[in-house]
């Protein structure tokens, strides 16, 4: 029986949105604020969305130890407490919470056992979140 | 077709334990929640019900029925109880027992809502999902 498991986990980073596509002027006017020279940064809430039959054996779809360190490994210990647009990842691409949204889901859906991963939820703040489902 | 959600709390008690295993599996499986004396949870349970808006009521179903079905199905059975040792579902045999993990609570709670619902026509069951903390969470939509 499918069964759906879901877990959220806590990154502080920061970030500053800005592309060198765009000139200082269009940069200000599309990013607003978020394009102070300096950056800021938020308290991302993660939110880990994982799919499958329900094991007869453990009542559960994924031992969620194992999805911790999954977590731990590829998401958290890189991006808690870092700067994102230092990341290799951020190199050619703004680090916009959609952009972050979709480099966790790849990162997880690498380490995970295939076909688990169903969707990665970012929260920015308490009034904006991005959702991603793949494809 | 819309869908609205009823959320309602229950506080219960359980442990994770596989009598076919020994110790040392179900611990190394289980970790903490192998502890046989049993913890507890304030759990949280979401119930999404969907079906089209009545056109006299304005309603897809009347949220108190809702929250009394869900109370008579679902907290009557379960709010202050030992999952292990209280409820039907889980404590059915010492070794055929199904193990009360968050999905298999999501799981147990549709079945025993999903009647109640189809019963009030109108409006069916789209998605139960039980919080175990803020943190923690499982769901079902039904799917085989």
């Amino acid at each position: 029986m499918k069964a759906y498991f879901g877990r959220r986990y806590l990154i502080s980073a920061s970030h500053r949105l800005h592309t060198a596509a765009l000139s200082p002027e269009e940069n200000r006017s599309t990013y607003g604020k978020c394009n102070n020279p300096h950056g800021h940064g938020h308290n991302y809430v993660v939110e880990v969305l994982v799919a499958g039959a329900v094991d007869p054996e453990t009542g559960m779809v994924i031992n969620m130890v194992a999805l911790d360190e999954v977590v731990r490994a590829r998401v958290l210990d890189r991006f808690d407490h870092a700067n994102l647009n230092l990341d290799p990842l951020f190199m050619n691409q703004v680090p916009t919470t959609e952009n972050l949204c979709k480099e966790v889901f790849a990162l997880l859906k690498e380490a995970l056992p295939a076909g688990k991963l169903e969707r990665v939820r970012i929260e920015e703040t308490e009034n904006n979140f991005f959702e991603c489902e793949g494809d | 077709m819309i869908s609205l959600t009823r959320r309602a709390t229950f506080s219960a008690s359980h442990y994770y334990w596989k009598p076919a295993w020994t110790e040392e599996k179900n611990e190394q499986v289980f970790g903490r929640c192998a502890n046989k004396n049993g913890h507890g949870h304030n759990y949280t349970l979401e119930v999404t019900v969907a079906g089209e808006v009545d056109p006299v009521t304005g309603f897809v179903v009347d949220l108190k029925w809702l929250r009394d079905a869900i109370d008579r199905e679902v907290l009557a059975a379960w709010d202050h109880r030992h999952l292990n040792l209280e409820v039907s579902e889980f404590a059915a045999s010492e070794t055929a027992a199904t193990i009360p993990t968050t999905e298999n609570l999501a799981i147990a709670a549709w079945k025993r809502l999903e009647p109640s619902v189809l019963g009030a026509g109108g409006a069916r069951l789209s998605r139960v999902r039980v919080y175990e903390t803020p943190e923690i969470f499982a769901e079902f939509r039904g799917e085989a």
